[in-house]
Order: structure tokens, then C-alpha cells, then sequence
């Protein structure tokens, strides 16, 4: 094979690297854009967040095995819904490397965090955003990553 | 090769390299060291300035003529928690050789809440017999922004790194830098 040939393969090359490399970079939390919510006045409404993590970490569930361990966190911080009641996904237990044998509490992949609200019966109908915030703390096998908030905002079409 | 399988093994190739590398490949492999670089290679370890539980500020420059491990981790760290013990046993160890432990905390203090109120019994409960200060923006940046925890760099006498260690790693690895070093 020429050796201009091998400049073939560099862009391949290229994405190897970045892709084992990004890998090892600060996972994000990601959460899929929610479409508007049609919230009637005077009944429930809930919204579904469908949440995913990079392949290969983990983040503590919202009740950690272990005190000091940082607890994934949904928080409503307004809108035109009220008294919001959280319901996290249902979490693994899993062993890691660092884990010394013993499981502990965590979410992975892809998973959907519900909250159940009320819609007021004298809220004002229209459009509006319901905003929250989502905290986690995400390791893979041999390494932690600081503490996250990423921002929530889902549009509410009170009728 | 035809356009379309060489896309297709593109996407393959691609989606193990993810994997491997989310997996921490190569790094956790069991032939995986990390070399003490030569003297020649090393840079000076940015000196800082952090406070430690009394409030007493802890410059780097302080340890000069000593090796030290410099541990950046925190509470809330699993894999940090694993290499604490080591430490404190390297700490008692080797300290009448010329060599110190310092660990910076990487825990965060808000308006109503000091890091310190996490750090303080986290160390009590762990026996930790080293200095521990607390680690700013600055610090981490300093030490190339320094994000996955722990991170753990070995600096020689004259204030040089010598080996930098990202993410748990085998006791040994630790243990022939320091001795490497003394």
C-alpha cells in the first residue's frame, strides 16, 4: 500500500481517538425536548421527563446507599402547575470497581422521571412554562465527575 | 470497498471505541502503568494558595524539598474513598523520608453550607493523618482543569510533576512513583 494511501485513514483515525477520548470526558444527563402539555383547570396533569445517561456511567439514584454520596434531584421552581409530586425511576443496584463488593444505588441509560401536579382551578389558561431543575452526580467504573444542575422547561397550555 | 459497507464499519468500528473508553480502556488495564516522567520532562506544579479546617492558608511552595502526593478528590467520590486508606498508609510510611500527602477537596461550599461541614467528619470517620485543604476554580485550573476525581499528582523534591494519575488506579502505581522519587 502507497503511504499517500494511509492518509485515507486519518479522519478514521481522528474519530478513534476523539470517541474513546470524549468517553472519558464529564457525561451529561441529557433530556429529550418535552412538547407542550395541555393542563385542564381543576384536574391532574404529570409530566414525563425522558432522561438518558452516556453509555458506560452511572449516576446515584435519589436515595444513595452512602450519606455522602450526592442524590439525583428533580426541583419545580415555578409555573402554572402546582404541588408537584416526583416519581424517580426505580433504581439498580450495581457493583463497581470501587464499590468494595457492595452494590449501591444508582440510575442508568435511558429512564423517565413523572411528576403528578394540579392544575389550579383558578389558574389563568394560556401558555406557560413550568421550570425545574434536574441534579445528578455521574462516575463510571474508576472515576467521579462533579456535580451537575441542568435546566428543565416544559411548555403548559393551561385550558 | 463499496460506499456503504465502508459506513457501516465506520459505525462499528466507532460504536467499540465508545464503549472502550467509557469502560476506561486503556487505562484500567491490567498491564496499564503510568510512567514517572524523566527529570528532564517534568514541569514545575503550579503553586497555590488554600485554606486549611483551622483557616490557615497552605501554599505548595510550603512542601519544597519534599515528594508529594497531591490528591484532588471528595466526599461524595467512591473511587476516591478507596485510595484514601493507601494514602494515609503511604503517609505514615514514608513521612521521616521527606514525603507528605496532600489532599485538596474538591467539595463544594454554598451561602448556607461550608464544605467544611462534609470534609471535616468524612475525615475523622476515615483516620485521615494528612493535610487536607480546601480546593478552588483557580486550583483546578491551575492543574488543567482538573474534573474526573480522584486525580492525584506526584511531585518530586524541587516542586516538578513527576506522574499524574486520573481516575482509581493500582496501589503499586503509587508506591513505585513515591519510591521512585525519595
Amino acid at each position: 500500500m502507497r503511504f499517500k494511501n494511509y492518509f485515507r485513514f486519518l479522519p478514521l483515525a481522528v474519530m478513534i481517538g476523539a470517541a474513546v477520548l470524549s468517553a472519558q470526558m464529564a457525561p451529561q444527563m441529557t433530556i429529550e425536548p418535552q412538547p407542550t402539555l395541555k393542563a385542564k383547570r381543576g384536574t391532574q396533569a404529570t409530566i414525563t421527563l425522558k432522561v438518558s445517561l452516556p453509555a458506560g456511567f452511572h449516576a446515584n439514584s435519589n436515595k444513595p446507599t452512602d450519606p455522602n454520596l450526592i442524590p439525583l434531584t428533580l426541583k419545580w421552581t415555578a409555573g402554572p402547575l402546582l404541588d408537584g409530586v416526583v416519581i424517580y425511576p426505580k433504581p439498580q443496584m450495581e457493583e463497581y470497581g470501587f464499590t468494595a463488593g457492595k452494590p449501591i444505588s444508582v440510575v442508568t441509560g435511558a429512564f423517565e422521571l413523572a411528576t403528578k401536579f394540579k392544575v389550579p382551578g383558578a389558574a389563568a389558561p394560556g401558555t406557560g412554562t413550568q421550570t425545574g431543575t434536574l441534579r445528578y452526580q455521574a462516575c463510571n467504573d474508576r472515576m467521579c465527575f462533579p456535580p451537575k444542575t441542568v435546566n428543565v422547561n416544559v411548555t403548559v397550555d393551561v385550558e | 470497498m463499496p460506499p456503504g459497507r465502508f459506513f457501516i464499519l465506520l459505525a462499528v468500528i466507532t460504536g467499540v471505541a465508545v464503549t472502550l473508553g467509557s469502560l476506561g480502556w486503556p487505562d484500567n488495564a491490567p498491564a496499564h502503568k503510568t510512567l514517572v516522567k524523566d527529570s528532564k520532562d517534568r514541569k514545575a506544579a503550579p503553586d497555590f494558595e488554600l485554606k486549611d479546617v483551622n483557616g490557615k492558608i497552605v501554599h505548595l511552595s510550603d512542601y519544597k524539598g519534599k515528594v508529594v502526593l497531591l490528591d484532588f478528590w471528595a466526599t461524595w467520590c467512591g473511587p476516591c474513598g478507596i485510595e484514601i486508606p493507601w494514602f494515609t498508609e503511604f503517609q505514615r510510611k514514608y513521612k521521616d523520608r521527606g514525603f507528605t500527602v496532600l489532599g485538596v477537596s474538591m467539595d463544594d461550599s454554598s451561602k448556607d453550607h461550608s464544605a467544611w461541614e462534609d470534609v471535616k467528619p468524612f475525615v475523622a470517620e476515615h483516620k485521615i493523618n494528612y493535610q487536607i485543604v480546601l480546593g478552588d476554580d483557580k486550583t483546578s485550573d491551575q492543574y488543567g482543569d482538573v474534573e474526573a476525581l480522584p486525580t492525584t499528582f506526584v511531585i518530586d523534591r524541587d516542586g516538578r510533576i513527576a506522574s499524574i494519575h486520573v481516575g482509581l488506579v493500582a496501589k503499586k502505581e503509587f508506591d513505585d512513583a513515591i519510591q521512585k522519587l525519595l
